[in-house]
């Protein structure tokens, strides 16, 4: 309990830990809410996949065979809130708040009981969530961008729900990233100089700052969907003097920068890891810095290349189109940057390093396929087909959750001081290689082809190429039991893990013993 | 952040109120939706009665956290460097309802500039105009909408009183503070006090505008474009008066007590830095909303 306590109480308990329950409930600790984050990242990759499961059956033929189309669109449109709101933001927060006070010395994050809240609310926003599944009418099927009308006018009674719970994720996000912004701004130990920050810190700095400014924006869109659905506004409808169009602008003004918020962190590990299994520091430190906030203002002026098609004045579509080829500069910069940093290295191939080399090769695929959609004539082929759907995945998938496991594998002997089953390891990724693969490749093919998304049901013509893609898909899933299966094996034992852990890695929390104890750096580290 | 100037940073024990927040949000998010749901049912459900259930665990919660927080800074235990978590915290806070209030304004403008000159046939949609709504005229304040509801506009008379009102707040509260780091507590008390009443009177006859809005002008949330804006606009700045009108008495009431130094007083800058932010929303929104 938050009873006043002297400093000094502290410092004779320092590794003390409160046990049952209450630990986890009222917890101050980053490390505790860094695993509470991440365990339940992991539980919702799972909810989430099951229902990318439940659209890989049904596409697996033509027809409809498993689910309604009613159905379909409620997988599609949960499945994708799931797995950004779920899983991927909470997953690098988790990282966040076990990572960063370790990085740059701090006893903890700057203000502990919010961030135990920040966790709190996401369990409840998507109870609500989920819920919505199994009310009458069922839950949101607009998409996970849901765009108006289909929010509004064609959206089924829950959507009041949907709306509320997208509110409290909010208000969750925004104070874990105020947290995180104060923490590295306000908690650095001595001689912690900006330019001396690990990456993982810098770019998660700048997520941090992605995020303060667009959720906010994101509680304003959804707002006013409430409004024009239950209270007659029209901010979305053209007879009352609204546009549907505004919803996309101001919804992308967010979602646009929050693509970025998803992928800025997976820079920051992977930064971390090769240079630790290349043996070399990273090669151009200061331009990789640069290069994250240059992409991170850039997030702020592209958000129309989402809607090519939705009609715009040329000239905003030009604008558009440069701005958003702009960010494969720096972008480019950091592929560049790390391939360099591999160059002439004493490389070993660890299951981290195995998931971040797969991360620079998929991530750049997905990179290029962005170019390609970035051109405007050529996104009016490319728009709502499946290569756009190919092309998010191979960012966010193979790009955003393998530098997440990869993370988890690179960090996963600090927290429980055992080394994880490296073999294991290897055959976790090997298949999550393989399939990720057989699952989003041929996606490219049937989306150009014509094949548009989020449809249950499909021409002729795909029925190989998604025969194909839905056993990669299962198969994807299935390699995903072998990581549960790794982790909860390094939970329980496995070879001591030294305090270094890995031969070339550097940093402040490689100093501390493995597994980390429940306080670090009560009083600050001298940084030289 | 030398390491002579380096104090213990405190990290509290463990806390109830973050997950009893969270629970509170849960009820909260769960009854409104549920309420709104309902609304235009024969049969009301509990919704209504889960978000009051709610906002009452909150409140507790919030009383809890917060005596908390004032019992430990009151004996001693925050260090400088723990002030300055609580401010930076504080300032990024606003700059998040800053970008909440953008996307709003941004509603407004989107649709004055583009959507409604568009709608009457401007740029390249000179075919919308003709054939979907030929009738209609693009002017604001847009008092005809495509689809044919109408309404009066609001007049800016009241408002710029209004206006007056919230800008003499904000420099009385500015003297509150000056009194306050002067030590000078028989300014700081009335200032504040002063402050508070002004911003009460200001909710006030915000109020009698709206009733003035529906009852005389037939203004309403649901007329078009020109009440959608309208009434987010003023209605959320009005939301936020209130917020801030809540820390202030509350810091008001702490003041009372004798708490805050002219050193440390973060709970009050934290206050004061709310108004100020208020009210240059309040600056904009007059502007934007009633006299442009």
């Amino acid at each position: 309990m938050s009873t006043v306590t002297t400093a000094d109480h502290h410092d004779e308990h320092h590794d003390h830990k409160p046990t049952g329950i209450k630990r986890w409930l009222f917890t101050t600790n980053h490390k505790d809410i860094g695993s509470m984050y991440l365990i339940f990242a992991l539980v919702m990759f799972f909810i989430g996949g099951a229902m990318a499961m439940v659209i890989r059956l049904e596409l697996f033929q033509p027809g409809l065979q498993f689910v309604d189309p009613q159905f379909f669109n409620q997988m599609t449109t949960v499945h994708g809130l799931i797995m950004v709101f779920g899983a991927v933001m909470p997953a690098f927060t988790g990282l966040a708040n076990w990572m960063i006070p370790m990085m740059i010395g701090a006893p903890d994050m700057a203000l502990p009981r919010m961030n135990n809240w920040s966790f709190w609310i996401l369990p409840f926003a998507f109870l609500i969530l989920l819920i919505t599944l199994f009310m009458p009418g069922g839950g949101p099927d607009f998409g996970w961008t849901f765009y108006a009308p289909l929010s509004t006018t064609y959206s089924n009674d829950t959507t009041a729900l949907f709306v509320f719970s997208v509110h409290i994720m909010g208000i969750s996000s925004i104070m874990g990233a105020i947290n995180v912004i104060v923490t590295i701004v306000n908690m650095r130990a001595p001689g912690m100089t900006w330019m001396k920050m690990p990456l993982f810190v810098w770019t998660w700095l700048i997520t941090a700052f992605l995020l303060i400014m667009v959720m906010p924006v994101l509680a304003g869109v959804v707002t006013m969907v409430l409004t024009d659905k239950y209270f007659a506004t029209s901010f979305f409808d053209a007879a009352g003097g609204g546009d549907p169009v505004l919803f996309q602008h101001i919804f992308w003004f967010f979602g646009h920068p929050e693509v970025y918020i998803m992928i800025l962190p997976a820079f920051g590990i992977v930064s971390a890891i090769v240079p630790t299994f290349a043996r070399k520091k990273l090669f151009g430190y200061a331009s990789m810095v640069y290069a994250t906030a240059s992409i991170a203002i850039l997030s702020f002026l592209v958000w129309a290349h989402h809607m090519f098609t939705t009609g715009m004045p040329v000239f905003a579509t030009l604008f558009f189109m440069y701005t958003t080829m702009l960010i494969a500069v720096p972008t480019g910069v950091k592929v560049f940057n790390w391939v360099a940093t591999m160059w002439r290295g004493a490389m070993t191939f660890e299951v981290p390093m195995m998931f971040a080399l797969a991360f620079i090769v998929l991530f750049t695929i997905g990179g290029l396929s962005g170019v390609m959609l970035a051109i405007t004539p050529a996104d009016f082929q490319y728009h709502d087909t499946y290569f756009v759907v190919a092309h998010f995945h191979y960012v966010l998938v193979s790009g955003a959750v393998f530098s997440i496991v990869a993370a988890a594998y690179y960090w996963l002997p600090k927290w429980t001081g055992h080394m994880y089953d490296e073999k294991l390891g290897q055959l976790h990724f090997w298949c999550s290689l393989i399939s990720v693969n057989l699952l989003f490749f041929p996606m490219h093919f049937v989306g150009l082809a014509g094949m548009p998304r989020r449809i249950p049901d499909y021409a002729l013509q795909f029925a190989d190429f998604n025969a194909f893609i839905s056993v990669g898909g299962f198969l994807f899933g299935l390699s995903q039991l072998i990581f549960v299966w790794v982790i909860i094996k390094c939970a329980r034992g496995g070879e001591k893990a030294t305090a270094q852990v890995w031969e070339g890695a550097e940093g402040l929390e490689w100093e501390v013993p493995s597994p980390a104890p429940y306080h670090t750096f009560g009083t600050p580290p001298q940084i030289k | 952040m030398n390491n002579e100037s380096y104090q213990k940073y405190y990290v509290p024990d463990q806390s109830p109120w973050p997950i009893v927040g969270a629970v509170a949000l849960f009820f909260i998010a769960m009854g409104a939706g549920l309420f709104v749901m309902d609304m235009d049912k024969e049969q009301s459900g509990w919704g209504g009665y889960m978000l009051l259930l709610g906002i009452a665990i909150l409140f507790f919660m919030l009383y809890g956290w917060f005596k908390n927080v004032v019992d430990e800074s009151m004996s001693g235990l925050y260090s400088a460097q723990m002030d300055r978590s609580f401010k930076q915290g504080m300032s990024w806070f606003i700059v998040s309802e800053i970008m909440f209030f953008a996307a709003l304004f941004g509603a407004l403008f989107y649709a004055r500039m583009i959507a409604i000159p568009w709608l009457g046939g401007a740029s390249n949609n000179e075919m919308t105009g003709a054939i979907l709504w030929p009738d209609f005229s693009a002017v604001w304040p847009l008092l005809t909408t495509p689809g044919g509801t109408e309404t009066q506009a609001m007049g800016w008379g009241l408002p710029a009183i209004n206006t007056t009102i919230l800008v003499i707040s904000s420099i009385t509260l500015h003297f509150a503070h000056t009194g306050l780091e002067q030590n000078k507590r028989k300014q700081l008390t009335t200032m504040l006090l002063v402050t508070l009443i002004l911003g009460v009177i200001f909710l006030g006859l915000q109020g009698y505008e709206y009733v003035h809005a529906y009852r005389d002008l037939g203004l309403r949330l649901d007329s078009g474009i020109y009440g959608n804006t309208f009434f987010i606009l003023t209605g959320f700045h009005g939301i936020h008066v209130a917020l801030g009108a809540i820390i202030l008495f509350f810091v008001f009431l702490r003041v009372l007590k004798g708490h805050f130094t002219p050193e440390k007083h973060f709970a009050f800058q934290a206050g004061a830095w709310y108004w100020h932010f208020v009210d240059v929303v309040w600056l904009i929104v007059f502007f934007v909303v009633y006299v442009l």
